[in-house]
């Protein structure tokens, strides 16, 4: 048995389903040996997709995703992505050649240091430089991705180690990581704090972020906040946990959010953040919460706990272990009239400027949109002003919805929505991008079509780099630089090219009758809808 | 702006300084001397930081650095609960006429004189950092050539909390 053959049962003994991933010579023994796995291979068209696709794969199968990719430009081309994975600690595990390991710091031909180069965007990284190590190595990083605060871990295996012979292979029953322990259970006594302060609260709040989804506690969450009628508001990552027709749900803080969203974190008496960094797009001024204000802080990450602001009860450990504890108590909560008042906030809030008649408002194109979609859709936001459009306007049933929050990442939603769609074929999935974001990735129709992994996907066409031109309009009194997209290709032919059914909306007039076209079409299928150039998000 | 003395065991991997010291840069954290050596167990290396920052930021530094997978464990020297040692080469120019006070002043210090040359002298030193700060002030009058520094390794007195490095 080759190193190869090892790394490939490793992958077996991991269950992992399907890699997504680029070839290159360093990284040939391992493809070949995939031949006798039955894994699903996904050729990508760009590294940095395989590793978005690992990430769309990894959050909506709750497993960890796998992106495979060569030594130098394979491997330095998957850094973006592995980024975008670590700031929303996303698990997965990237695998890539290495050249030879008696080469290594010589300069030779796709030489690159890629555990150097990623050290800053990855949980952990190995360089593996015995072939005897990989089944402890590969064991080791799929615990490391999966458990604690998620995250990303790289594995670099050099060509000559991967086709070196293994004497004996044992893949470990456990792993023996005497310096990584992460704290699962909540402390008993910390858990007695935040149930007191619940009793004793009037205006207690919850805000959720991505930790809940990570932590697949969305359930006991839930419970939590209707055993007691907690209102609840959500970062961007943590959208859809909570149905946004909930009645205790109220929408999304942060300088993107509700403002009847921000009102209910400021006037609150108890916030109980779950699973959320208290990061600077969600809360400004972290300092002005703490004033009347008690704060529970729950985080599988005790360095995230006071790291923007010092809770008053801080919870370590993971959350649906946490919340079945704490789901065990009871608490004396009656908040009924600040519900009340939150919902005068919420039927205050002022309405969005229509724009142009003569193109699609996108605000009441998303809500029609979410109204239509399937209950249980995955709806994956890109980057940019469709992204706030999206956060803002979408209704979420009992689906998902992905976006790339911590790093913003432009062209993660189709790379994300091929991802998921390889975890769960029979769900509906919708990718909505802008034209920028959209032809960031658009190579990728190319890897859905080929791999049976479609997905509709809807392109907010405005023909600027709307958020950046808006930012440009605020602060360079209207100067546009580098934010004009003309010269995006014709979307129709573009779609006809790939094979793809294309479907476009002008304008309001018949947009229910054309989204239902587009959705009960087989998929894939590609929607374009005009945006007005000046449209801008709030 | 305050000091602290952070002891680290970690797993000896390859990597595990620079993985370290990168977090440090990265994040914008101060670091004044870094030593690294083995334990009696050759699988672990302990490593003695001191650093600088306001109260958030050390706490911050304890748990990022306490966080990476290597480190089995983080915490912080004391003063009135530790003892820190450095260790200090000067070469300083000696003539004919200074050597002798020179000598008598490193004597004061119990100072080694490890190399005498035609013109100068290296001077050896093992103590506290104010100690030495004090013996490189009083040599101040000399014509310092070249110093080397090592940074303060440190322990904790006593045998309470220790964590083993047994295999």
């Amino acid at each position: 048995m080759l190193g190869a053959d090892a790394m490939a049962r490793c992958l077996k003994e991991e269950n992992v389903g399907v890699v997504f991933g680029y070839p290159g010579v360093a990284i040939c023994p391992f493809f070949n040996s995939m031949l006798s796995v039955d894994i699903e291979r996904v050729l990508v068209r760009t590294e940095q997709n395989a590793a978005h696709m690992a990430s769309g794969y990894a959050r909506i199968s709750g497993k960890v995703g796998v992106c495979v990719a060569t030594s130098g430009p394979g491997a330095t081309n998957l850094i973006t992505g592995i980024a975008t994975a670590y700031a929303d600690s996303i698990p997965i595990v990237c695998i890539t050649g290495q050249v030879d390991s008696g080469q290594l710091g010589s300069d030779v031909f796709q030489e690159a240091d890629i555990t150097g180069a990623v050290e800053s965007f990855v949980k952990y990284s190995y360089l593996v430089k015995n072939v005897e190590d990989i089944p402890r190595i590969f064991r080791e990083a799929f615990h490391i991705a999966s458990t604690g605060r998620r995250g990303p871990v790289l594995i670099d295996v050099p060509i000559d180690i991967q086709n070196a012979v293994i004497s004996r292979f044992v893949y470990p029953a456990e792993v023996n990581l005497r310096t990584y322990k992460p704290t699962v259970k909540g402390h008993t006594e910390q858990i007695k704090k935040v149930i007191k302060a619940i009793t004793g609260s009037k205006r207690p709040i919850i805000c959720v972020g991505g930790g809940v989804h990570l932590s697949d506690a969305t359930y006991e969450v839930r419970n939590f906040a209707h055993k007691y009628g907690i209102p609840v508001v959500s970062t961007l990552m943590g959208l859809s946990v909570m149905p946004t027709n909930d009645p205790l749900y109220f929408g999304m803080v942060g300088n993107n959010g509700k403002p009847y969203a921000n009102k209910a974190m400021n006037e609150s008496d108890l916030i109980i953040m779950i699973g959320a960094r208290v990061a600077d797009r969600a809360i400004s001024q972290p300092d002005l919460i703490m004033d009347n204000t008690v704060l529970v802080h729950i985080d599988v990450d005790p360095a995230e706990i006071g790291k923007n602001v010092g809770p008053h009860i801080p919870l370590v450990g993971d959350i649906k272990a946490i919340f079945e504890e704490i789901n065990k108590y009871d608490a004396e909560c009656n908040c009924a009239d600040w519900v009340e008042t939150l919902n005068g906030y919420k039927a205050d809030a002022p309405q969005r400027k229509k724009p142009r008649a003569e193109y699609v408002d996108p605000a009441v194109f998303i809500t029609m949109l979410s109204e239509k979609l399937n209950d249980d859709a995955i709806y994956v936001a890109d980057v940019g002003q469709n992204q706030m459009w999206s956060c803002g306007y979408h209704i979420v049933k009992n689906g998902r919805f992905l976006t790339s929050g911590g790093m913003g990442t432009m062209g993660y939603s189709i790379p994300a929505a091929i991802g998921a769609r390889a975890a769960e074929p029979q769900r509906q999935i919708v990718a909505v991008c802008g034209d920028g974001s959209f032809q960031m990735s658009m190579m990728e129709l190319a890897t859905m079509q080929q791999h049976g992994l479609p997905v509709k996907i809807i392109i907010f066409h405005n023909g600027y780099l709307g958020l950046v031109r808006e930012y440009q309009y605020h602060v360079y009194k209207g100067h546009y630089s580098v934010v004009d997209l003309s010269g995006s290709p014709d979307f129709g032919k573009l779609s006809e090219a790939y094979g793809i059914p294309f479907y476009k909306l002008k304008n309001m007039e018949g947009a229910s009758k054309v989204l239902d076209d587009f959705l009960s079409c087989k998929d894939p299928a590609l929607m374009e809808v005009m945006i007005d150039p000046m449209d801008v998000v709030k | 702006m305050q000091k602290k003395v952070f002891q680290l065991l970690v797993d000896n991997t390859s990597g595990v300084l620079s993985r370290i010291s990168g977090l440090f840069s990265r994040r914008g954290y101060n670091i004044e001397s870094i030593t690294a050596g083995t334990t009696s167990n050759p699988e672990y290396t302990r490593i003695t930081i001191v650093a600088s920052g306001d109260e958030a930021i050390l706490e911050q530094i304890e748990k990022q650095v306490g966080k990476l997978i290597d480190v089995r464990e983080i915490r912080e020297l004391k003063p009135d609960s530790s003892v820190y040692r450095e260790l200090i080469l000067i070469k300083v120019r000696a003539t004919d006429v200074q050597r002798q006070s020179i000598v008598s002043v490193s004597d004061i210090f119990r100072a080694k004189i490890i190399d005498v040359d035609i013109d100068s002298m290296i001077i050896e030193l093992t103590g506290s950092q104010s100690k030495i700060d004090a013996f490189l002030n009083l040599l101040h009058d000399y014509e310092i050539l070249e110093i080397a520094r090592t940074g303060i390794a440190g322990l904790r007195r006593g045998s309470e909390g220790v964590i083993g490095t047994d295999r």
